[in-house]
């Protein structure tokens, strides 16, 4: 018999029953909870005179519809404009209080988005299922935890009966071998990735990342690869349990700690693939291969390296595709063969549950550090993932850096990614943005979004287009040695 | 959940690949905390001409004309048919609510985004996945004949167009038995409380600091 894969391993230790219909219940052991996709859940639960089966499972935070300007943050929920966003974060507000649910409410300096505060907190752990009604919920996959977006009814479902009924997907693994060239970052491995899979190579699949480039990346590097891993189709990304993982995990509020972090660090060590474990699919990239990446199309496959070009509708291997690359040139206003590096911008945004963490603000901060945000760039704006983010970024200076630059510093959520607040694009304005998805009005009505690494967004802000960040990196080396 | 019966209805292409759950219900129409009148909002940037926002009357907004479900052609639709990926991005249960609420009862299309499948179907909406080459075929006809309806008999898991070709389709035993039977399936998971419990002590005993609470 051949040796289990790590998603196989997670699969059996929350197996409560396999049906004869081939449907299984799984056993929940996080949810986390945000203003719009709770609701409606919140609202069954009572219709169905239900209660949530274990309280303690579930964490709150409003992130999605909170404004960013410290003025209006100032004034708690008094301060969202929008009345129907109000409502929204006062339902979350009752809903966790009436229920008994632990909530980071808008001030509080652990609100965040989920998907930074989940992991921020430790509530997200090695060998759990985490759940989550948003599709970004993949990330929680880097600490090796079974972890993906659910619809609304699920959450009902999941506070319900701390279960969900569950299909078993399909392995598959992605190994990323080599060392990544200077300025490549854990954002630009899964836009290759998805570049090289498809938005529906992994539909069916949990996908396991893995490889020795993989393997070098910080925590924070991996939870943005695996976030993306639903950009590729694939609900599910994992990595395997490593020293990284348990060092970041140490002392974290909602961590074990004394002999019961002893227990668990054994426990977790286990969390990898076996060695002779099969996958119904494998895919290799080269590191070395992979430049900083820009998408130029509607989808998080239409993208390239950053001495690329947009490509040639008419080149497409079928006729779907062709149709759909001339309408996303259309959307995007460029031209075929293009060269990426005269992408001209409006806006650039960095943030999102993909890159607000604080390494991300480093890397950004490293580049705009001493420049200033070219005059063409109508709005450019650093939105951390969580008040602790924040709170971290201003004890190292990073919003001072920001601040000089011209960059916005703003205060946590989701902002700009989808647009739910007033953080928006006009219509026409591109974007350099470290969010997750290009789709046709994502970041506002007609709004036309470049998704990249955060270190390439703050390099398109100085420079007004995209411009390759290694060589701004090769050009600080060089000054930094006639010094 | 209504009971899914057997009906003949009316087709209406969307001849387009990718389609993500943005373009089915954009995100301003999320901010809404009920489950209901999401139809009009249905692929609001495609269907009207100006940005739209939650809780305006949209019989007063300018229409795009050759939006296909505009055409007069395709008014009353209960049928989807697409192309592959449709569904694929956010997990907003808002999409399946949208096309139900504007009348949908099926989509069909050579694939789906795995989380849209999952929210589809606990709305009552039967996604019918068929080949590219059979997908092609109906787009064909669709477009050449103007009224095109098709007969969608689920219990025999089977389609069959306006010329009397049947097209099978495969569905999962269990979400066909709650469609066919307007199940909630929380009442049949609590049907297995007991084992529930039952595992949860273990996995309590297990890995206790999976129920550990911050000091």
């Amino acid at each position: 018999m051949s040796g289990q894969t790590l998603y196989d391993k997670l699969w059996d230790q929350h197996l409560v029953k396999q049906r004869d219909d081939g449907t299984a219940l799984i056993y929940i052991d996080r949810q986390l909870l945000h203003e719009v996709t709770s609701p409606q859940a919140f609202e069954g639960l009572r219709l169905a005179k239900r209660k949530p089966w274990r309280l303690d499972a579930n964490l709150a935070t409003p992130d999605h519809n909170v404004p960013t300007t410290l003025k209006e943050r100032a004034e708690g929920n008094s301060g969202i404009k929008d009345p129907v966003s109000l409502i929204q974060v006062q339902t979350l507000d009752d809903n966790c209080k009436a229920f008994g649910i632990e909530e980071f409410q808008i001030n509080d300096p652990r609100q965040g988005i989920v998907h930074v505060v989940g992991p921020e907190q430790g509530a997200t752990l090695p060998g759990m299922t985490v759940v989550c009604g948003d599709s970004h919920t993949a990330t929680h996959g880097a600490f090796a935890a079974l972890a993906h977006g659910i619809g609304t009814s699920e959450v009902e479902h999941v506070l319900a009966t701390q279960c969900l009924l569950a299909q078993k997907m399909k392995n598959m693994q992605v190994r990323v071998e080599g060392e990544l060239g200077l300025g490549v970052t854990a954002k630009d491995v899964v836009l290759a990735i998805i570049g090289e899979i498809g938005t529906a190579g992994g539909t069916g699949y949990a996908i396991e990342f893995a490889g020795s480039a993989i393997a070098s990346l910080s925590m924070e590097g991996r939870m943005t690869v695996c976030n993306m891993a639903i950009e590729a189709g694939a609900r599910v990304g994992l990595i395997a349990v490593d020293d990284v993982t348990i060092d970041y995990l140490a002392e974290r509020p909602f961590a074990p700690t004394a002999e019961q972090w002893q227990a668990a660090v054994a426990d977790w060590r286990a969390l990898v693939s076996d060695e002779d474990a099969t996958f119904d699919k494998v895919v290799t990239l080269k590191a070395e291969e992979i430049e900083p990446q820009v998408s130029w199309g509607t989808s998080p496959e239409m993208v390239t390296g950053i001495s690329g070009q947009v490509p040639d509708p008419l080149a497409a291997d079928d006729e779907t595709l062709k149709r759909s690359h001339t309408r996303a040139l259309e959307y995007m206003g460029l031209q075929a063969n293009q060269k990426i590096t005269d992408i001209r911008l409006d806006k650039v945004f960095i943030g999102s549950c993909t890159n607000s963490r604080i390494e991300d603000l480093r890397e950004a901060a490293k580049v705009a550090r001493g420049k200033k945000v070219a005059d063409s760039i109508k709005l450019a704006m650093v939105v951390p993932g969580s008040g602790l983010v924040k709170r971290q970024a201003e004890a190292e200076g990073l919003d001072k850096i920001f601040i000089d630059a011209g960059f916005e510093w703003r205060e946590p959520g989701c902002s700009m990614c989808l647009a739910m607040n007033a953080d928006k694009l006009g219509a026409g304005e591109h974007c350099a943005s470290t969010s997750n998805r290009n789709f046709e009005g994502r970041q506002g009505y007609g709004g036309r979004t470049h998704l990249v690494s955060p270190a390439m967004a703050a390099a398109a802000a100085i420079a007004g287009h995209f411009v390759d960040v290694r060589t701004l990196a090769a050009n600080d080396a060089s000054h930094a040695q006639e010094a | 959940m209504k009971k899914f019966t057997r009906f003949n209805g009316i087709v209406a292409p969307l001849d387009r690949a990718n389609v993500d759950t943005d373009l089915i219900i954009p995100k301003q129409f999320l901010k809404s905390i009920k489950r209901t009148g999401f139809g009009v909002n249905l692929f609001d940037e495609l269907r009207y001409l100006d940005e739209g926002y939650p809780g305006q009357d949209c019989s007063q907004r300018p229409i795009n004309p050759d939006f296909v479900l505009n055409l007069p052609r395709y008014q009353g639709a209960e049928v989807l048919l697409a192309r592959r990926n449709f569904g694929c991005g956010s997990s907003r249960e808002h999409a399946p609510w949208a096309l139900e609420d504007f009348g949908f009862k099926v989509v069909i299309a050579p694939s789906f985004a795995d989380i849209f499948y999952n929210n589809a179907f606990k709305n009552g909406i039967l996604l019918i996945t068929l080949s590219e080459e059979e997908v092609d075929t109906l787009f064909e006809e669709v477009e050449a004949s103007e009224g095109y309806r098709l007969d969608v008999d689920l219990e025999h898991q089977r389609i069959t167009t306006p010329g009397g070709q049947a097209f099978a389709f495969e569905v999962d035993a269990f979400r066909k038995h709650c469609l066919l039977n307007g199940l909630d399936d929380i009442g049949i998971t609590l049907q297995d409380e007991d084992a529930i419990r039952a595992f949860e002590e273990k996995h309590r005993q297990a890995r206790p600091w999976l129920f550990r609470q911050p000091a």
